[in-house]
């Protein structure tokens, strides 16, 4: 038997859940109309009707340089602040004193609320001239190494400039969702950790991150969906290109789909932005693949999560 | 390998409070020493100083003095990690990793040790440990399986297991089989038993029979009232405790008068 105010819940959270789908569905259908003109163009048409389109291109030579750049970007972002984050987070949960934890968790949390416009104006006005140094120190010590192959171009508004603005930007949003799922980690198993004479490190390694590890996906896959949709930061910073390159301390090498969109958008006629629109279908697709391929790593282990 | 604690005028603080004051007691080596007393009498956490588990707490303190063998735990240049590695300790509510399988749950602690241990020492280890606490008929087919995946009782079995295969001295138990069925119980109990030919052992426990059943000494703790310390108020052989105790309020928490 099921009360008045039962089967009110029952059916807003299935109203709200089939919203969400109704609503992914929908973006999903919008962007496979509107991209539908582009996706049909006989080959040759869209060069010759959209100026800034490449010639003698299809839709998906045109589209593939976009979407390496775009994950090359936000890989890159990934790589640099997901260490950085994990640590920061680790010091606030389990090493720094109460006090100075609770500082460091109202920064981050302020820092998580600027938008990505001010990262932008920062990295591009500030930033940009203080990277030339180093990345040439990169390009003439790394150079061996092909993503650092020099010369690094001057100014450097080069595709690793956009990685590091990203990675500080993604930054405070792992971090603070690392830090809540540290928080969690049962003291239970803390202590089981200490009694068996674990050092406090070793304690955070075999009670702290193994329970931490779904929350640690979770938080790397919201900062790489920042990344990926980030449009202003890599609009202002970049020097775009439409190489499968991996040179990253060179300019017109690379260019994201979002950065690509907002430049392209205003002078767009109607099949341009219809073309436009099938690259964010691309992007679309890419996140939906990337939160799959998140979740499946985490169930893998599901019976080792301590949640039975 | 089983060696003696004494315990000389141990004061223990949570920051300014003291919790327990003036606790003087010896605890004999390959015996069952039982912890007993009402709620909130500091018994637990007189027990979590014995392998310095206590200061984990945010300002928590001891003053006195805990010597094993006659080296003081609490001396200066002492690493409360190798205390913890030398006196193991079992908890209330059973606490395998659970993101660890039954067999890793075991080797747990060796690992901090002895990271380097080879994979047929670990077998051995892991069957001779799970042995030792009577739980490898139970799980010797599915030692791969995640801990948690064990009932509440072999989990705690478990749990003996990890701390007994890093081979400490002492083995603390804080009310071990509270969270248990009677079943369950009795074969931790008998577990105790046997366990004290080759370890020290402290029990906590708030079951009076279970401290009668397995213990060979019994200390008695009380509090006078909410924000007093609790204290010691006797220590003797069992069978004494539960026949003729010297003190009244000894008497009337073993007889059920109150507690």
């Amino acid at each position: 038997m099921e009360g008045f105010a039962g089967r009110a819940f029952r059916w807003t959270a299935t109203g709200a859940g089939a919203l969400i789908l109704a609503v992914l569905a929908a973006v999903a259908v919008f962007l496979i109309i509107r991209a539908w003109p582009a996706m049909s163009a006989r080959s040759g048409e869209l060069s010759e009707k959209i100026n800034w389109f490449p010639e003698g291109q299809s839709l998906l030579q045109f589209i593939g340089p976009l979407v390496w750049g775009t994950l090359l970007a936000a890989a890159i972002a990934l790589i640099i602040s997901m260490p950085l984050s994990v640590g920061i987070a680790l010091f606030i949960s389990h090493y720094a004193p109460r006090r100075l934890a609770n500082t460091l968790g109202y920064v981050i949390d302020l820092l998580a609320a600027i938008p990505s416009v001010v990262y932008g104006l920062w990295g591009g006005l500030w930033l940009i001239p203080k990277l030339q140094p180093a990345w040439a120190w990169l390009a003439d010590n790394f150079g061996w190494f092909p993503p650092f192959a020099g010369p690094a171009s001057d100014p450097p508004r080069v595709i690793l400039s956009v990685s590091l603005v990203l990675a500080v930007m993604i930054l405070p949003i792992i971090t603070a969702v690392c830090r809540e799922v540290f928080l969690q980690a049962p003291v239970l198993h803390e202590e089981a950790a200490l009694a068996l004479g674990a050092t406090r490190w070793e304690m955070v390694r075999m009670a702290v991150l193994p329970f931490g590890r779904p929350g640690i996906i979770s938080a790397a896959m919201l900062g790489l969906g920042r990344a990926l949709g980030e449009t202003m930061a890599v609009l202002m910073i970049l020097s775009p290109g439409a190489l499968y390159s991996l040179a990253l301390l060179k300019v017109g090498q690379q260019q994201t789909i979002a950065a690509n969109i907002a430049l392209q958008f205003p002078e767009a006629d109607p099949l341009g932005v219809s073309t436009l629109i099938a690259t964010g279908l691309a992007l679309f697709v890419i996140t939906l693949v990337v939160n799959m391929a998140a979740r499946a790593i985490v169930a893998r282990r599901k019976d080792f999560s301590g949640a039975n | 390998m089983a060696k003696r604690i004494d315990v000389k005028d141990l004061n223990i603080y949570y920051s300014d409070f003291l919790a327990v004051a003036d606790v003087s007691v010896d605890i004999e080596p390959n015996s069952v020493t039982a912890f007993i007393g009402p709620s909130g009498c500091g018994k637990s956490t007189f027990l979590r100083t014995l392998n310095r588990m206590h200061e984990v707490i945010p300002g928590a303190r001891v003053e006195g003095k805990v010597a094993m063998d006659g080296v003081d735990l609490y001396g200066e240049g002492v690493d409360p990690v190798a205390v913890r590695r030398s006196i193991g300790m079992v908890f209330q509510r059973p606490n395998p990793f659970p993101t660890m399988s039954i067999a890793e749950n075991v080797l747990a602690g060796v690992r901090l040790n002895n990271r380097r241990i080879s994979k047929g020492d670990a077998q051995d280890l892991v069957e001779s440990s799970l042995r030792g606490s009577n739980l490898w008929n139970e799980v010797k087919d599915r030692l791969t399986r995640p801990g948690s995946s064990l009932s509440g009782g072999q989990q705690q079995r478990l749990c003996i297991a990890r701390a007994i295969a890093v081979r400490p001295q002492v083995l603390l138990m804080d009310e071990p089989c509270s969270a248990l069925d009677p079943i369950s119980t009795l074969a931790i109990e008998d577990l105790i038993s046997e366990l004290k030919d080759n370890y020290t052992i402290v029990i906590v426990t708030h079951n009076m029979q279970q401290a009668a059943r397995v213990s060979d000494r019994t200390a008695f703790f009380n509090i006078a009232g909410s924000g007093l310390p609790g204290r010691l108020i006797e220590v003797d052989a069992t069978s004494t405790m539960f026949s003729s105790p010297r003190e009244k309020a000894t008497e009337d928490y073993i007889s059920g008068r109150f507690g």
